[in-house]
């Protein structure tokens, strides 16, 4: 019998995947970066596809193997499906790996390894809607942006709940224990903090959080963190604000 | 369109089927044609609390299977001819209950009834997921402990995005707390967290308390919803529930432990 049913249909979208800068050719310091920045937010990074972007790189004329960085990048979970701003060699190598060539600029958010400081100021909000909100093995909350660089939330986040934010995170609602909200840029939680805490997890050392009532199990702010555990030696009456200086989380009630 | 209610709390053992067959009874008495489903595949709980066991021929996966129509598989309850039970099957397991099936069962049934009440079984596994997926209303029930309390707002996070409303992005559901076994002597002692410490972790419309009361496992024993029970405190209370669902202002009691002492001040947030 005859089938007059299509077989197959492109249609046009978009993907979203997050773009990794790199700032220097050095493969150790690379990995290692690399699980630092993992280990804030494992669940988030767990297989995520990546861009690899190398223009830093051979603007400076250093040299790196591509196909040793993906081979990197997929043994700490990562999926590399691009590559841009390569020289010949790398692009080279990337087909023969059959990663595509990415010649769109400036869709995707980024991570940025590097010894470099010039990255520090505030994340570039990513002007694609789909907000990387965790993965789907969490409960995520549809968390609709209030405007391009900042996620509100009005509804508690009950424990086993996950929330990501690219640029910065409102909260109105409760945070409970055992519930975890991240952040790129910085978190404001007006009600009472229970869970974890995660502000500037890309890097970002100027990002802060605050909130109305400190009771979290743990809070962080670029990979520097306070466990409940430290956090219980004392009491807040009063709003907090907690910020970096010098690789110390400072705690300060907003008088 | 029927209401669907399920009857939640992630922790075992809290109250939810004690809780699905007296609140189904109260809505069958006020009026109200009402199924309860046993989601609690394998155990089957629910016919023996409302005293039909004996009566069961065929149960929710029949009817799923479509082994048997949904007429033949409810069963009437003995004190209410506006009750009907649609009891768990004991011999097979979870995984026959499906997402489409169990949709189907309460396409079918909303045609007839105007509430629904789901028994979910404890847990967050797929009985309970599937218990709460198709729901309009949540009843949350909590003992005054930290385990359960947690375990209720692991399950409340699981209402709010897990759930077909979450999915198709419409009104969530309604969030009720239900606070049973509730012994006011050892919250007193400090023994079990008061009402004040449980709300201050869930903060939940309070929907009423529940003492912690003998009669309870006596009617259970007897196949009878506590709520018939009129003279028994938690048979009071669990008729205060069904009121103040269906809209009647009544004021919380038993929180103190000495009936008639009311406290309207605990009245959570509406
Ligand atoms: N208010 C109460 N006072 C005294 N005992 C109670 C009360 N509520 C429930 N119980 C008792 O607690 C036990 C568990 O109740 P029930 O079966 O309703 O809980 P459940 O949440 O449905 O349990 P499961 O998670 O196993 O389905 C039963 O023995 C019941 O008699
Ligand atoms: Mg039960």
């Amino acid at each position: 019998m005859l089938n007059t049913s299509p077989v197959l249909e492109f249609k046009s979208s978009t993907f979203f995947a997050p773009i990794l800068i790199l700032f220097n050719n050095d493969m150790a310091a690379i990995e290692e970066a690399l699980q630092d920045k993992i280990s804030l937010a494992p669940e988030f990074f767990k297989d995520s596809p990546l861009i690899v972007d190398l223009r830093e790189l051979n603007k400076q004329n250093q040299d790196l193997d591509f196909t040793q960085i993906v081979q990197i990048l997929r043994r700490v979970g990562f999926f590399p499906v691009g590559i841009r701003g390569g020289n010949e060699q790398q692009n080279k190598q990337a087909r023969t790996l059959s990663i595509p060539l990415d010649t769109v600029r400036e869709q995707s958010s980024s991570i940025s390894i590097g010894e470099t400081q010039k990255q520090e100021t505030a994340p570039q909000p990513s002007p694609q809607p789909e907000v990387p909100v965790a993965k789907q093995s969490a409960n995520p909350i549809p968390a609709p942006p209030a405007s391009a660089a900042a996620t509100l939330v009005t509804q508690p986040i009950r424990s086993g709940q996950r929330i990501y934010a690219s640029g910065d995170l409102i909260i109105l609602s409760q945070v409970s224990a055992g519930a975890e909200i991240m952040a790129e840029g910085n978190i404001h939680v007006y009600n009472t903090l229970r869970g974890r805490a995660l502000a500037g997890v890309h890097g970002n050392t100027a990002a802060r959080i605050f909130c109305f009532d400190l009771q979290a199990e743990l809070i962080s702010i670029a990979g520097d963190y306070k466990t409940s555990e430290d956090l219980n030696k004392q009491t807040y009456t009063s709003p907090v604000q907690i910020y970096l200086q010098n690789h110390a989380l400072i705690i300060k009630e907003i008088a | 369109m029927a209401r669907i209610i399920v009857v939640t709390s992630g922790k075992g053992g809290v109250g939810k089927t004690t809780t699905s067959a007296a609140i189904a009874m109260g809505l069958a008495k006020a009026g109200h044609k009402t199924a309860v489903i046993d989601f609690d595949v394998g155990l089957r709980n629910l016919d023996l609390i409302l005293g039909c066991e004996r009566r069961v021929v065929y149960d929710f996966i029949n009817v799923i299977n479509g082994e048997a129509s949904l007429n033949q598989a409810l069963i009437r309850d003995k004190n209410c001819n506006l009750l009907y039970i649609l009891p768990a099957s004991q011999t097979r397991d979870k995984d026959a209950l499906t997402q489409e099936g169990v949709g189907k069962v309460l396409d079918e049934l909303s045609k007839e009834f105007q509430y629904i009440v789901c028994d979910s079984p404890a847990g967050i596994e797929k009985g309970a997921n599937l218990a709460l997926y198709f729901a309009d209303d949540a009843f949350v029930v909590t003992n005054p402990e930290i385990s359960s309390v947690r375990d209720s707002d692991r399950m409340l996070g699981i209402l709010s995005s897990k759930s077909r409303r979450a999915e198709r992005n419409e009104e969530p559901i309604k969030e009720y707390l239900l606070l049973t076994r509730y012994d006011a002597d050892r919250v007193k002692l400090g023994e079990m967290l008061s009402l004040e410490d449980v709300q201050e972790i869930l903060s939940l419309h309070l929907l009423g308390i529940i003492p912690e009361s003998k009669s309870v496992l006596s009617a259970s024993n007897a196949g009878i919803p506590v709520i018939l029970d009129e003279k028994s405190e938690a048979g009071q209370a669990y008729a205060d529930v069904v009121a103040r669902y269906l809209g009647e202002e009544r004021p919380h009691r038993f929180i103190d432990g000495k009936q008639g002492f009311f406290r309207r001040l605990f009245g959570g947030r509406k």
